[in-house]
Parts: C-alpha cells; sequence; structure tokens
C-alpha cells in the first residue's frame, strides 16, 4: 500500500505548492503593474523641467496651440514641508508613546492607551483630515488662530502627524518588546538607572524596528490624500511656506488626474512616478538602516 | 562575625503567591568564594537576586527582610546605587548587541558618567585583564562584542560588571550555557577573582561548588537547609537532606 500512499502526498504537496505560488503572483500582479504602469506612462513627464515648474492651466494639445505638461516643483516641496514638520510632532510622541506601551505594561493606561492606538491606525484618514480640520475651526472660532490659518500646511501637517502618531509608537513597542529582558537587567544590574536603561541601551537595542517603524510611518503619510484634502488644501501656485495652502504630491495627482485633459494627466503620472519612487526610496532606506555600524542585522 | 561583607537576614521573597525564598539568613565573608547550591526550583536564583534588588524589577515579585553591605540595609538605599556596589553576572551571556567590546565593558562607567576618557579607556583595560580576555580582544576593541564566541561573551560581561568596581559580585548560574573549556576558564576566573571582591556564585554543578567555593549553602524548595565550609559539607553533611542531594539520591 505504500507507493499509492506516497504518491497522494506528492500530488497534495505538489496542488498546495501550486496554490501559494498563485497567491503570491495574484499579490504582485497589481505592485508589478502599478509599478510598469507609473514608468511606462509617466517617465515621458519627467525632464529637468518637471521640477522647476508647477502646474499648468489644463488643455488638449491643438494643432498650433502650445500645452505645457508642466512640473510638481512646489507640490514636490509642499510634500516635504508637510512630512518633516509632521515627523517633528509625530516621531517624538510616538516612540515616547511606544516606550510607555512596551517598558510600562503594567501601569493602567498602557491596555486602553494600546488599544486605542489600534483603534486609530484603522480609523479612515478622511476622518482624521475632518478631525483636524474641525479642531482648527473650533481655534479660530474661539479667535485662538486667524481663520485664515484654518485651511494651511499647519493644519495638514498636524493631520499627517495623527495618522503617524499611533503607526510609530505601536511599531516602536514591538520593536522595544523584542529586546530581550536579559538586556535590560544586564543594564540594571550595572546600576544604571531605569530611564537611562530605556534610552540608552534599550532603545539602541531595537533601534533598527524603531527606524523602520518610523521611515513606515513617513511613508504612509506621505502618500495621504483625503486628510491633505480638507486640511492643507492645494494650489497651482508657489508655495508661501506652511502657513497658506500648501500644494502636496498627492493631492496634485488627485486634481490632475480628474481633469481629462491631456496636459495634465501626463503630469498626474509623472507625479505618481515620482510619489513611487520616493516611496521606493523610503524602503530601501529603512532596509539600510536595518544594518547596524558593524555590517550584521539586527532586531 | 566580623569580616562578613554581606549579611543576610530572615529573607523571604515572592512571585505572585510563591513564596520561593522562605526565611533565609546567610552572610558572605569578604575575599572568598560561596556557592549555592540545590535543585532546580530551590530559590537559589530568586535568593541571589534579591542581594542586588534586581528581583523587584520583575512584575508580581517583591523581597522582605533584610540585606546588609557593610552593615548598610541595601533595602533602605536607592537600589541603582546598590546594584552599582553589588554586581551580577547572568546565566546566560547578555552583551549589549549594539555596542562595540569597549562599548560594553564601558557601559556601566559611560551612563553613570564621571570619569574622563583616559579612567575610562585605564578601568576597561584593567577589567578585561582581571576577566581574562584582554590579550584575544586587544586588537579588536571596536569590533561588535556578537562575534566573540560564547564563553568569551560571558567573560566581556563579567569584565563588564567588573569595570564599574563592586564590593560584591553575584554570578548566577555563570557557566551553566558554556563548553567545557570555557567553563573551566570560568572557573579559574572566580577563583583568581575572589581575593579581590567577595564573590556569590549559583551553581547546579556540585563539582563546581566543590572546585570554586570555600563556603557552600544547600538550599532547598526556598529554604537554607545547610551552610559551611566546603569541603566540610560534601564531606561530612550535618543535615540528611544535604547528605541524600550530594550523594545523588534526588535532584
Amino acid at each position: 500500500m505504500r507507493p499509492p500512499k506516497r504518491l497522494r502526498r506528492r500530488v497534495k504537496s505538489a496542488v498546495l505548492l501550486g496554490l501559494c505560488a498563485t497567491a503570491v503572483l495574484i499579490t504582485l500582479l497589481p505592485l508589478a503593474s502599478i509599478l510598469l504602469e507609473c514608468f511606462v506612462n509617466g517617465a515621458g513627464a519627467i525632464t529637468p523641467a518637471f521640477f522647476l515648474q508647477n502646474p499648468p492651466p489644463p488643455c488638449n494639445p491643438g494643432p498650433t496651440t502650445p500645452c505645457p505638461v508642466g512640473g510638481i516643483q512646489d507640490a514636490l516641496l509642499g510634500t516635504l514641508l508637510l512630512v518633516v514638520v509632521a515627523s517633528l510632532i509625530a516621531l517624538p510622541v510616538g516612540i515616547l508613546g511606544g516606550i510607555y506601551l512596551s517598558e510600562f505594561q503594567d501601569r493602567p493606561l498602557a491596555r486602553p492607551a494600546r488599544f486605542l492606538a489600534d483603534v486609530m491606525t484603522g480609523i479612515p484618514s478622511i476622518v482624521i483630515g475632518v478631525f483636524v480640520f474641525g479642531i482648527f475651526l473650533f481655534f479660530a472660532e474661539q479667535g485662538w488662530i486667524s481663520s485664515f490659518s484654518i485651511t494651511s500646511g499647519y493644519t495638514g501637517a498636524v493631520a499627517l502627524a495623527v495618522i503617524m502618531i499611533p503607526v510609530v509608537a505601536r511599531t516602536c513597542e514591538e520593536a522595544l518588546r523584542l529586546v530581550p529582558v536579559s538586556i535590560r537587567e544586564a543594564s540594571l544590574a550595572l546600576g544604571i538607572p531605569r530611564h537611562r536603561t530605556i534610552l540608552r541601551i534599550v532603545l539602541s537595542a531595537a533601534r533598527g524596528g524603531v527606524i523602520t517603524g518610523a521611515l513606515l510611518a513617513v511613508a504612509r503619510a506621505g502618500g495621504e490624500t483625503a486628510p491633505l484634502l480638507l486640511t492643507a488644501g492645494f494650489t497651482t501656485g508657489a508655495i508661501t511656506g506652511l502657513s497658506g495652502w500648501t500644494p502636496s504630491l498627492p493631492v496634485l495627482i488627485y486634481y490632475s488626474a480628474a481633469g481629462g485633459y491631456a496636459n495634465t494627466t501626463q503630469l498626474a503620472w509623472g507625479a505618481a512616478l515620482m510619489l513611487v519612487l520616493i516611496m521606493l526610496l523610503i524602503s530601501v532606506g529603512a532596509r539600510l538602516a536595518l544594518r547596524n555600524k558593524f555590517g550584521g542585522r539586527t532586531a | 562575625m566580623t569580616g562578613d561583607k554581606l549579611v543576610v537576614e530572615n529573607l523571604n521573597a515572592w512571585y505572585g503567591k510563591t513564596h520561593a525564598v522562605q526565611d533565609i539568613s546567610l552572610s558572605f565573608p569578604d575575599k572568598r568564594a560561596t556557592a549555592i547550591i540545590g535543585p532546580s526550583g530551590c530559590g537559589k536564583s530568586t535568593f541571589i537576586r534579591c542581594l542586588n534588588r534586581i528581583h523587584e524589577t520583575q512584575p508580581k515579585a517583591r523581597a522582605e527582610g533584610k540585606v546588609l553591605l557593610d552593615g548598610a540595609d541595601v533595602y533602605a538605599d536607592d537600589p541603582t546605587e546598590i546594584r552599582r556596589k553589588i554586581g551580577m553576572v547572568f546565566q546566560r551571556p547578555n552583551v549589549f548587541p549594539t555596542m562595540s567590546i569597549y562599548g560594553n565593558v564601558a557601559a556601566g562607567l559611560k551612563l553613570h558618567g564621571g570619569y574622563s576618557h583616559d579612567e575610562m579607556d585605564r578601568l576597561v583595560i584593567e577589567s578585561l585583564k582581571k576577566a581574562a580576555l584582554w590579550e584575544e580582544v586587544k586588537e579588536k576593541l571596536d569590533q561588535s562584542a556578537l562575534q566573540l564566541s560564547g564563553g568569551q561573551q560571558q567573560r566581556l560581561c563579567i569584565a563588564r560588571a567588573l569595570a564599574v568596581q563592586p564590593e560584591v559580585l553575584l554570578m548566577d548560574e555563570p557557566a551553566s550555557a558554556l563548553d567545557p573549556i570555557s567553563t573551566a576558564r570560568i572557573e579559574d576566573l572566580i577563583f583568581d577573582l575572589k581575593n579581590q571582591v567577595p564573590v556569590v556564585i549559583v551553581t547546579h554543578n556540585m563539582q563546581q561548588a566543590a572546585r570554586v567555593a570555600d563556603r557552600t549553602a544547600f538550599l532547598y524548595l526556598g529554604k537554607l537547609v545547610e551552610v559551611a565550609p566546603t569541603r566540610d559539607l560534601f564531606e561530612r553533611p550535618a543535615e540528611k537532606l544535604t547528605e541524600s542531594y550530594i550523594t545523588g539520591r534526588f535532584g
């Protein structure tokens, strides 16, 4: 009876392996398709001028009328500014929050805080946009800020920060938890106080994971469109710092792709390719950060 | 008794509801190695973890009783100060993974602050020499501590503990994760170290206790059964329980 049994096992194994391979293909197909489409349609738009101009008035090329594609100069700058300011808010708050969740698990606040962070990562980003918009509207009604500041880069940065904080906090928590208790004990046993043990020993041992989490959050924030529609606004003109309407790449793609004009559609493809490339760069950066200074990989 | 560096009086320790150490009184003379033996789960690790107050850093763990270092109550002092004076080496080598060999030994000094670069260099070299590791690592102090072998890592942990100049050194089964050659090196080291600091070593290996310790204490089910000069304890145990344990009838 042995040969047929073995055959059945082999067939089963082959079928399951085939299913797994198919699933991998299905997973990779959209990704490959997105990358390919962006390159095919967007690469043509990327010229030096693409980085030195702003979006043009929409038009379709006629036999005589010139119809420039324009560029993403201020939107790229706006995205960088928004993400930098959002990170300045979200990284300290998120990392300190992650430390609380991991190192002070026995405190009564830790469990509800972790639950809330999990819920927050699941909230649709448009809702966060409305929430931050509402808060700044309230501030303006109270006379604390000018009503011109409701739609501004600062509001947009706060909205992005709200999206980033739970992501940073939870990934930081997970990274810190991977550091074995024995490392903490080694430090405490040297008479190193707890706060220095956490900040200098545990955080250092977990830095690969913490940096990955931070870059993950940055990538997420950099690609968000919905919360910025209501907060940062958009302009095809020049950026005036973060105090006014602030253009960003995702919102530029959103508006440019919607019109159906040849030149803005081309611009949207170019911008999409840029955004994808930036995300790719960040993810490569995360991988490089995982290599520690001794060349090996850490947690 | 005079000459006792560390005196324990009526020490009790709990993990949650488990009463792991029950009313132990024991003293440790200066410049001697004391071994603590007993079967797994007898509370010997918990006992020495109470001496530097690392026991209480775990959730639901607590301790009661007196531990006197040079007559001053350890439990009335700042725990970080106590842990600096009473060093500890753990069962498994626990080097700081992101630090270099030098960085590991210097970590305690650096994070306490107040040491000049020259002082730090001197103490690091001195500690590595005391831990019998200097010759093997002197060419690669700036390399990762993780590339050392298990035995070398454990000696690095000993050097790290010695660098902050402790007054007592606790060792919790320091060789149980090591091969026989590394174990022999650690044992030689303990033999040399005890002339500088009193050493308290927990071990489940009775031969090891016999080789390195001047005095040996036998713990069973959280209680101290007997403490005596090592030779006496192994050759003429006063208690029936000790005799059955060392002759291998249980444990």
